[in-house]
């Protein structure tokens, strides 16, 4: 099976406050706020490191799940964010501009 | 041998809204009267424009406004459309040119769009919100239709001066915000005064059995307004700007959610 990489788009606006994540859509303005495990995988979308080590490492390190389980829950979800541009999937790694965490000041 | 060409006269008129005065030309002196008396209170004499538009009138077949509102970019050059209108405008030459028919709906809507293009890049926003000034110091009251923003606008006090029931005018003024009068009427259809206070806070409506100011948290107040600034364009960097503007708002003026009941009893709460 096919290693799957995620990447943040650099377009997006995003903003952490009080623990919570929220980012805007730069195509639609669509605002989105996210739960903990999707602002875990956004924060890791550095487009190298494939989403079985973000889930193994930083996902089932910080919560009680089966791995097999959470990678199937970060596949649907990454798929999710990326039909909203929010971030962009594919099976090779992505190249970033910018490798930081990805929020605006 | 008669002049087949003759000058035809263009008539001009500055309605400034938010302290930007935007100068509309158009041929036609009806369509400059009926401006008149739909931005009465926002006529101004100033001779220099933030934007220049000429205006086509185009017949009554042109369009109706039920097909949505659509605003891009392309090269500087800004695209505002709706059925029952189109629009251009280049930022760098501070010109465009409104094809519509002969009422204020279409420039309505045109002005608003250029005012958050305008807007966004200077840390402002137009918001879905009633606003009024008392004591010096200018009040939000933030929420989608039915929440009550024309509600308690009704029941303003004598002393509050109501900057509009519908969509309120944000700018940055260091080191905090100014809201700004409004000529763009919700049901009350009055138009605001043309006048500014210092934002001294927001509220987020809600109808209840009482009277009252809860504190919300800073996720929130942030998801609150932005759920009712007014944001038209098809832009990845005014998105970016306009969310940043909202964040930096929350951070400088306090969000509250304010429940009332609809009587004038509420306006106790706001001083």
């Amino acid at each position: 099976m096919s290693r799957l990489y995620v990447a943040r788009n650099p377009k997006v606006a995003a903003r952490s406050l009080d623990g919570e994540m929220m980012i805007m859509s730069g195509r639609d303005s669509t605002l989105f706020t996210l739960n903990k495990t999707a602002t875990i995988l956004w924060q890791s979308a550095d487009g190298a490191t494939p989403l079985d080590e973000i889930v193994t490492h930083r996902i089932c390190s910080e919560f009680d799940v089966e791995p097999a389980e959470a990678l199937s829950d970060a596949e649907t979800l990454a798929r999710e964010l990326a039909s909203h541009d929010i971030i962009q999937i594919s099976e090779e790694p992505i190249a970033q501009p910018n490798p930081s965490a990805g929020e605006s000041r | 041998m008669p002049e087949l060409i003759s000058e035809v006269d263009r008539l001009s008129l500055v309605i400034e809204i938010g302290g930007m005065p935007v100068r509309v030309h158009t041929t036609d002196p009806g369509f400059i009267s009926l401006l008149q008396d739909r931005y009465a209170g926002f006529v101004s004499s100033a001779e220099q424009a933030e934007i220049d538009f000429d205006v086509d009138l185009a017949p009554p077949s042109f369009g109706g406004a039920d097909a949505p509102v659509r605003v891009t970019q392309r090269h500087g050059r800004w695209t505002f459309e709706r059925g029952d209108f189109r629009a251009e405008w280049e930022s760098s030459t501070r010109r465009g040119w409104i094809r519509q028919t002969a009422n204020p709906y279409g420039i309505d809507a045109v002005l608003r769009i250029a005012h958050t293009l305008v807007l966004a890049r200077q840390g402002g926003f137009l918001m879905h919100s009633a606003s009024a000034i008392r004591n010096g110091k200018a009040f939000l009251f933030a929420g989608v239709s039915g929440a009550g923003k024309t509600t308690i606008s009704r029941l303003a006090p004598s002393d509050a001066t109501l900057l509009t029931d519908e969509i309120s005018y944000v700018r940055k003024q260091d080191p905090g915000y100014v809201a700004f009068g409004t000529p763009f009427t919700g049901e009350l259809a009055k138009l605001g005064e043309n006048v500014s206070a210092p934002i001294a806070a927001v509220y987020l409506l809600a109808q209840g059995q009482e009277n009252r100011i809860d504190p919300i948290p800073p996720g929130e107040a942030a998801r609150g307004l932005l759920a009712n600034v007014l944001f038209f364009a098809e832009d990845e960097d005014l998105v970016q700007s306009v969310f940043r503007s909202a964040f930096d708002f929350v951070s400088r003026v306090p969000v509250s959610r304010l429940t009332f009941v609809p009587d004038a009893r509420v306006w106790a709460l706001i001083r």
